[in-house]
């Protein structure tokens, strides 16, 4: 299989709008014949069906929540960027790409991350235009401040809850357009399979949440804009019906999966406690410009944080990046946390946590200085672990929280499947093998509301003369009946465990051998446990209740397909020799514990296409072609 | 902590339901309400029990989808809080606690704690939204608004459609809700030409719904997690009267 990105010809600032100015257009009177899906309500699928519907097609949007609302966008908290230039401090389309580029690691198509950047102001438009309320100066116009890894300002946010109120501006959007009747929305309902017809995707099947009943719908074109899969890790910061079943049952249908394993660990999350936790909350990564992070300098201290004098206190991102200190980049940040973590210099009950000092910051600045900028964190902190900040640090521990991998996706964001095209974090596109804060708000937007308006009719132009597809064609019926057929199976496997104690045991294997750091031996031993403990679940889930509102059955089907994607993710990391952005091999690292990349020999993305069960995947690689920046070594010392 | 739990368990929309008793022994205090539930669910399971369905999701207190009555309270004791947000810290050994669903004729009961708050969907699908459509937006700072409106706004548009605010109500009134987006966009410029229409339509679904109306009692405001002001219902009915005023 060759694969074949698509990137239009010409020099970088001119791609898109070639594309654009070439884009195959559909005439208005066709549009209300075709038919679009779109799987998911974050920003990147409210915003795509919206944008779609207002052109004339008929959309069908599909969601597991109870409200598209409540998509899992809803939850970013610091921002969003964009090379509006509005402070005058030097920004500029192409810095915002260099920026990226460099953030990904150099693991990212170059005319990707251009047109990120080159979308961004007018994503900022849009989204005043719809009334989200984002900061302001006080003399009317809009604020925005730096943030992680960059030198200008250009995070655009409304409070600590910049993606909720993107997200009701999508949402919103899309109200209208079910309300002029070119959407119609349907919630709690959760795609379990494509349906491909002839090669191309042509419809999916769902199970009401509600009533159970299995569904058949069919259109010209189907999206998936259904986020990421962190969650596989069962601990990370994600919403906990987040889910990679809509992504992985397409892979197993013919799409190709890519950078599976890039995962970006938080540095400041809240630690876990104990083994009753659901999940991670973060924290905003604000917090390290006045906090100081920091362990005991000797292992195993038993002393509570604040009775540790502040000799015996080991700075370790000040002392090892000098340069950028406590501001140092998340996969930086969270790795050398883990170091520390794991030489035994670990605090609170579970030894799992570093300290996010502010007493320093209060001492200098005063306690009123620093609630006025951080109350709401401070106040969340306490309601969580009972534990005021003010008074001693705070304990915070990195977390799973945001996967690079996903569908892969050329130019168009058309994956290898025609007609099937993912946006947002579903796909691998833009961020490379890590993530600078507050892109990925901006991929979900760029893609729903202006990349895949002009790539979707492209695709659909080609398509006005294709039959309508029948959802009586025997591609449904076959879908449906697997779809019934894996549902039976789960509820009458009768064993002792539950679906959770699977999904955790899973990602704890995977936090330990294929998380922060991983090496060979690490995955070799992760993807033999991971086979057995997939035996194990075909042998011994259980599952009560009965074929309707079922979160057991649900849960059950998401953790059967983490089993498979988990392993996926160990070999993706195992081929990958070398370390790079959210990727650290152990084998590969400086003498004082750098990340050592390899370009020469892996400056490619790989793509894995499904062989079945039970088979080794096979890595197809994209080579990343770089005409416009030089790799560099990333460092921040 | 030992606790005594009572719920609300309901096989489905049409049949009736009733407190059940359970005991959970083994509680610890950094628990999550939830994640309290999520622990006695696992032991149903291993009784071959059928586990309590509850509405969750992001358990950040920011989706809006969890949310039940505890001990009569919307999402429990704490000011302010989300039931997800609520930890059992709150609680003592040997607590009884009562757990049912959000109640209001509006919000019909699907299973157990889950409930049916599409009503809300479609108040917004009457008016809640500014009439722009994608790519042509003029540049932002274009339209200038002073950093009070847009923290006012802000204040408003921080609804997360929960509904504890219709739960708590002794009419079921939406008003709160449906207030909060009317004063968002009310307050900024953009969108100005279609207030009257969009403060008339989305009142009358909000009644269409058969939401009750808003007599003032203020109990919305006390139990939100949002803390969202009643004075913005002031602001719909100040909205809402001037529309009708200047009905061309
Ligand atoms: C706590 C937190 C804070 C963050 N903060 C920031 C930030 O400050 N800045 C930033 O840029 N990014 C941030 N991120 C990342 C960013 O929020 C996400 O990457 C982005 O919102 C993803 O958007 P999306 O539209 O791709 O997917 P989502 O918003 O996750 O939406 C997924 C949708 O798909 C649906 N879905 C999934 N599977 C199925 C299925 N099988 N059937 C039907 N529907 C399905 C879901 O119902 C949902 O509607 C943060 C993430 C987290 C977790
Ligand atoms: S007004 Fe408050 S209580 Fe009512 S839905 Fe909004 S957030 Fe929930
Ligand atoms: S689960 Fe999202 S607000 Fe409680």
């Amino acid at each position: 299989m060759r694969l074949d990105a698509k990137i239009p010809l010409g020099p970088l600032a001119d791609k898109w709008n070639n594309y654009k100015q070439h884009a195959k257009l559909v005439n208005p009177a066709n549009r209300k014949k075709l038919d679009i899906i779109v799987v998911g309500t974050g920003l990147a699928g409210a915003s795509c069906a919206a944008s779609l519907a207002e052109q004339g097609y008929n959309v069908k949007s599909f969601c597991f929540q109870d409200t598209a609302r409540r998509a899992h966008s809803v939850a970013a908290q610091g921002g969003i960027n964009a090379a509006k230039n509005y402070k005058n401090d030097g920004d500029s389309v192409y810095r915002m790409f260099y920026d990226t580029i460099k953030g990904g690691d150099f693991r990212s198509r170059e005319a990707n991350v251009y047109r990120l950047a080159e979308c961004s102001a007018a994503l900022i438009d849009q989204a005043v235009s719809q009334g989200v309320p984002f900061a302001r100066e006080y003399g009317g116009y809009l604020n925005n401040r730096s943030f992680g890894g960059v030198q200008v300002s250009r995070t655009f946010y409304a409070r600590g809850q910049t993606g909720q109120q993107l997200l009701l501006g999508a949402y919103q959007a899309l109200m209208r357009q079910e309300h002029l009747g070119k959407v119609k929305t349907y919630t709690r309902h959760e795609m379990l399979e494509l349906v491909v017809v002839d090669g191309k995707a042509r419809g999916i099947i769902t199970r009401d949440l509600l009533t159970g009943k299995i569904e058949r719908y069919a259109a010209n074109a189907v999206v998936l804009a259904t986020g990421g899969y962190g969650k596989v890790y069962y601990l990370s910061t994600l919403a906990m019906g987040c889910n990679s079943s809509a992504i992985w049952r397409t892979h197993k249908k013919g799409a190709l999966m890519s950078g599976v394993s890039w995962i970006q660990f938080h540095p400041t999350s809240l630690p876990q406690s104990g083994e009753h936790q659901s999940k991670l909350t973060l924290m905003s990564e604000s917090l390290r410009n006045d906090g100081r992070i920091w362990v005991p300098s000797k292992a195993d201290d038993t002393r509570a944080p604040k009775d540790i004098p502040e000799t015996e206190r080991d700075y370790y991102l000040e002392r090892r990046y000098p340069a950028f200190g406590n501001l140092s980049p998340r996969d930086i940040a969270s790795r050398a946390a883990k170091e520390r973590i794991d030489a035994g210099c670990g605090v609170g009950p579970m030894k799992n946590s570093v300290c996010l000092d502010f007493s320093k910051a209060i001492s200098e600045q005063g306690k009123d200085k620093i609630r006025e900028k951080y109350s709401n964190l401070f106040s969340m902190y306490e309601k969580i672990t009972g534990i005021n900040a003010y008074e001693q640090p705070m304990l915070i521990s990195p977390a799973a929280h945001f996967t690079m991998g996903g569908l892969w996706v050329d130019y168009q964001l058309m994956t290898t499947i025609p007609g099937l095209f993912a946006l947002g974090e579903a796909n691998f596109a833009d961020h490379g093998a890590n993530r600078l804060g507050a892109n990925s708000l901006l991929q979900a937007c760029v893609d729903g509301y202006f990349i895949a308006p002009y790539t979707i009719p492209d695709y659909l132009a080609g398509e006005l003369h294709t039959v309508k597809i029948d959802t009586d064609h025997p591609a449904f019926i076959e879908a449906e009946n697997s779809v019934k057929k894996q549902l039976d199976q789960l509820l009458n496997i009768n064993g002792h465990l539950s679906a959770d104690y699977y999904h955790k045991a899973l990602g704890k294997l995977l936090y330990n051998k294929c998380g922060l750091s991983r090496s060979k031996t690490s995955l070799l031993s992760a993807i033999k446990e991971i086979k057995e403990l997939r035996a194990s679940f075909y042998q011994d889930l259980k599952i009560t209740g009965d074929n309707q509102v079922n979160s057991e059955l649900e849960k059950a089907g998401r953790v059967a397909d983490y089993l498979e994607l988990g392993e996926l993710m160990c070999y993706d990391a195992l081929t990958r020799e070398e370390s790079c952005g959210a990727h650290f091999r152990e084998e590969y690292q400086t003498a004082d514990g750098e990340a050592v990349r390899n370009d020469r020999d892996f400056c490619f993305v790989s793509a894995w296409e499904w062989k079945g069960y039970d088979q080794v995947q096979e890595l197809h690689k994209e080579p990343l072609i770089f005409e416009n920046v030089d790799l560099t070594i990333r460092s921040y010392k | 902590m030992k606790l005594n739990l009572k719920i609300w368990r309901q096989e489905n929309r049409d049949s009736s339901g009733k407190m059940t008793d359970y005991q959970l022994n083994e509680v610890s205090e950094h628990m999550s309400f939830l994640e309290m539930i999520d622990l006695l669910n696992e032991t149903l399971i291993q009784k071959g029990e059928r586990v309590i369905e509850f509405d969750h999701d992001c358990r950040e207190g920011i989706c809006g989808q969890c949310g039940v009555m505890i001990n009569g309270q919307a999402h429990g004791p704490l000011a302010n809080t989300t039931t997800c947000q609520l930890h059992m810290r709150s609680f003592k050994d040997g607590d009884t606690i009562y757990i049912e669903p959000f109640r209001a004729a509006s919000f019909p009961i699907l299973r157990d704690l889950k409930i049916d708050r599409s009503g809300f969907d479609r108040i917004i699908q009457a008016g809640g939204f500014i009439t722009t459509s994608t790519g042509q937006a003029p540049e932002a700072n274009s339209i200038p608004i002073s950093h009070q409106i847009a923290e006012n706004a802000f204040d408003s548009a921080a609804c997360i459609g929960c509904g504890a605010c219709v739960a708590t109500c002794k009419n079921s009134s939406a008003a709160l809700f449906t207030s909060a987006k009317i004063t968002h966009m009310a307050l900024l410029p953009q969108g100005k030409l279609e207030a009257a229409t969009r403060v008339a339509n989305m009142i009358s679904q909000m009644d269409a719904e058969g939401f009750g109306h808003c007599s003032n009692t203020e109990a919305c405001e006390v139990e939100c997690p949002q803390a969202i002001s009643v004075l913005n219902i002031a602001r719909m009915n100040y909205e809402y009267n001037k529309s009708m005023l200047f009905k061309p």
